[in-house]
């Protein structure tokens, strides 16, 4: 056999392999047996059934204000982290610590910063009951490690803004403001939507994090899946599980156009 | 500080704003990156440290944390429980490095020939290509290890291929074993080590392995001495984001692998949940933070030295 042949033959193999998975939950999912994974004939029965599970509606709600809330606070904030970090003239020694602690959810393992947070939660809880794990916690959970991506994609973009603009609007006597409303802003806008759409699709389909800091009467999407293999599959689980693969995919699309428009 | 100095330079005309303009801006900064800063370090930076403090305390009777100093989970982590010395925990300690390991080595001689192919794509092609290789990376993990469960049932068609070729008694799932927590582990971490490959192969010198085959290099000798050194910089990146987590993975082993397949992470996982056992936990948690110090160092070392022979 020829290389090409076979580097071409372990390509499609791979890529049978990666999508083999998530297609059977597809398929699975219009199947009409109840039980068993016998092929039945095409139905989206289950899928109608969504709207009557209340736990999977509950776990939906309860993802997507996750999602939603956490996005738009860690979208501020580490917006604002990487004006601040760019704009100000921090010592070196400033700026070496700061890049450690934005780059500690992307290099340390997921559960590490879940136990880091629970260890967290468990000492603000003597002093707040507003620390107790619930929804509550899995915002602040998921903020934290949002800020950092934010950061980063936002901060890439502000690398790549040239010097010029903003001297010849400080010649011109922009103030400060002005200029980071009318210029800087503007050229940023796109990467601040990226961090957003990332940080949003990073919430909806963080697993490991959730797990450790969610509540009883907090479960998210993929704890209810997670739970759900325990006890014993059921087609709903298969549809609401497409739903959300469909769903990322959309999310991650949208994100990358805006990031490769830079 | 080109910052400072390019700011200072077009002020020039205005002198006196300079020193007021500069204030402005670190009381800005602090303002602007005074938050999240503030964030990180109250629920990461300062937990994280806490780690050390928490695996030295002990364990209460009800599960709480009893703040008396002990060395007790550290001893345990070198096997010493209660009923004396026991290689359980060095066999998960050890199981989940050479699973880890297995899965970047897999991983690794996939993404090569991948990464070859996808290269040598017409450009249209490529694009399609590295969105097929991108959209498993975002989809939900906890989803993707359970079709593995739908596709290695006895009902479906592995298993009853092997079943019929006398493999596998009938009516058996591949779950779990061996060949199911592989294929859930590398078919998670292989966009991991896919993508950054990809970047480097992307700009392989393709002339240099021309002319090797001209001079009839061997296909040994050209990995070695033209691929792999061009690569490196793609292969580190992607070593370390797949090797780092599929240490700490418990997800594809809890669902895919059963009691045999317990890795630290499961391990970690159970001393916050059934448990309650929060400073080993914290303890086991700071040992597979050690590990993954350990491995960043590798990339620090290896990259001065990857430079040295180029240039």
């Amino acid at each position: 056999m020829k290389p090409q042949t076979a580097r071409a033959l372990i390509s499609y193999l791979s890529l049978i392999l990666l999508y083999l998975p998530s297609l059977a939950v597809a398929v699975f999912s219009v199947n009409k047996a109840r039980f068993g994974l016998n092929w039945k004939g095409f139905t989206l029965e289950w899928y109608q059934r969504l709207w009557n599970n209340e736990y999977i509606l509950e776990a939906t709600l309860n993802s997507l204000i996750i999602a939603a809330v956490t996005t738009v606070i860690a979208t501020v904030i580490g917006t604002a982290l990487a004006l601040g970090l760019e704009n100000a003239p921090w010592p070196k020694s400033c700026h070496k610590l700061f890049d450690v602690i934005i780059n500690i959810p992307v290099v340390v393992p997921d559960i590490i910063m879940a136990v880091a947070l629970v260890l967290a939660f468990s000492f603000l809880r003597q002093f707040s009951g507003a620390f107790e794990l619930g929804l509550g916690t899995l915002i602040l959970g998921h903020v934290t490690f949002q800020i950092s991506f934010v950061t980063l994609i936002v901060r890439s973009r502000l690398a790549t803004l040239n010097r010029e603009t903003k001297e010849a609007a400080i010649d011109l006597f922009a103030s400060r403001f002005y200029h980071f409303r009318r210029v800087t802003l503007p050229l940023i806008t796109p990467g601040i939507l990226a961090g957003a759409m990332l940080a949003f699709t990073l919430s909806l389909d963080d697993f490991i994090i959730s797990f450790f800091i969610h509540g009883p009467e907090s479960v998210t999407l993929p704890i209810y899946i997670f739970a759900s293999l325990k006890r014993g599959l059921t087609p709903e689980t298969n549809a609401i599980s497409t739903v959300m693969l469909i769903a990322t995919v959309i999310m991650a699309f949208i994100a990358e156009r805006l990031t490769r428009r830079t | 500080m080109t910052e400072t100095t390019g700011a200072a330079d077009s002020l020039a005309a205005s002198p006196p704003k300079i020193p007021k303009r500069k204030n402005t801006v670190t009381i800005a900064g602090i303002l602007t990156a005074g938050p999240g800063l503030l964030w990180l370090t109250i629920f990461l930076a300062v937990p994280c440290l806490s780690l050390v403090a928490m695996a030295l305390a002990t364990r209460g009777q009800y599960g709480d944390v009893v703040w008396t100093f002990s060395t007790e989970n550290l001893k345990r982590l070198a096997g010493f429980g209660l009923f004396g010395w026991s290689s359980d925990l060095i066999f998960i300690l050890l199981r989940s490095l050479v699973i880890a390991l297995v899965t970047t080595i897999l991983c690794v001689s996939i993404s090569y020939p991948l990464t070859f192919h996808m290269a040598t794509r017409s450009k249209s092609v490529r694009v399609f290509w590295l969105i097929l290789i991108v959209v498993p990376f975002w989809t939900n993990v906890v989803v993707r290890t359970y079709g593995w469960l739908l596709v290695l049932s006895p009902q479906m068609p592995p298993a009853k291929l092997l079943a019929f070729l006398g493999f596998l008694p009938p009516e058996t799932a591949l779950y779990p074993g061996t060949l199911a927590v592989y294929l859930g582990m590398v078919t998670t971490f292989l966009p991991f080590m896919a993508l950054p490959l990809y970047a480097s192969v992307e700009r392989l010198d393709w002339s240099i392995l021309e002319a090797a085959r001209d001079l009839y290099a061997n296909g040994y000798l050209i990995f070695k001495k033209i691929i792999l050194p061009q690569t490196m910089p793609g292969l580190t990146v992607g070593l370390i984001v797949t090797f780092v987590p599929a240490m700490a993975m418990f997800v594809v082993t809890d669902i895919l692998g059963g009691a045999k397949y317990m890795l630290i992470g499961n391990l970690i996982q159970q001393q916050f949940s059934q448990a309650r056992d929060w400073p080993f936990g914290a303890a086991l948690s700071l040992a597979l933070m050690l590990l993954t110090l350990v491995s960043l160092t590798f990339r620090k070392l290896k990259s001065p030295d990857q430079k040295g022979p180029k240039e």
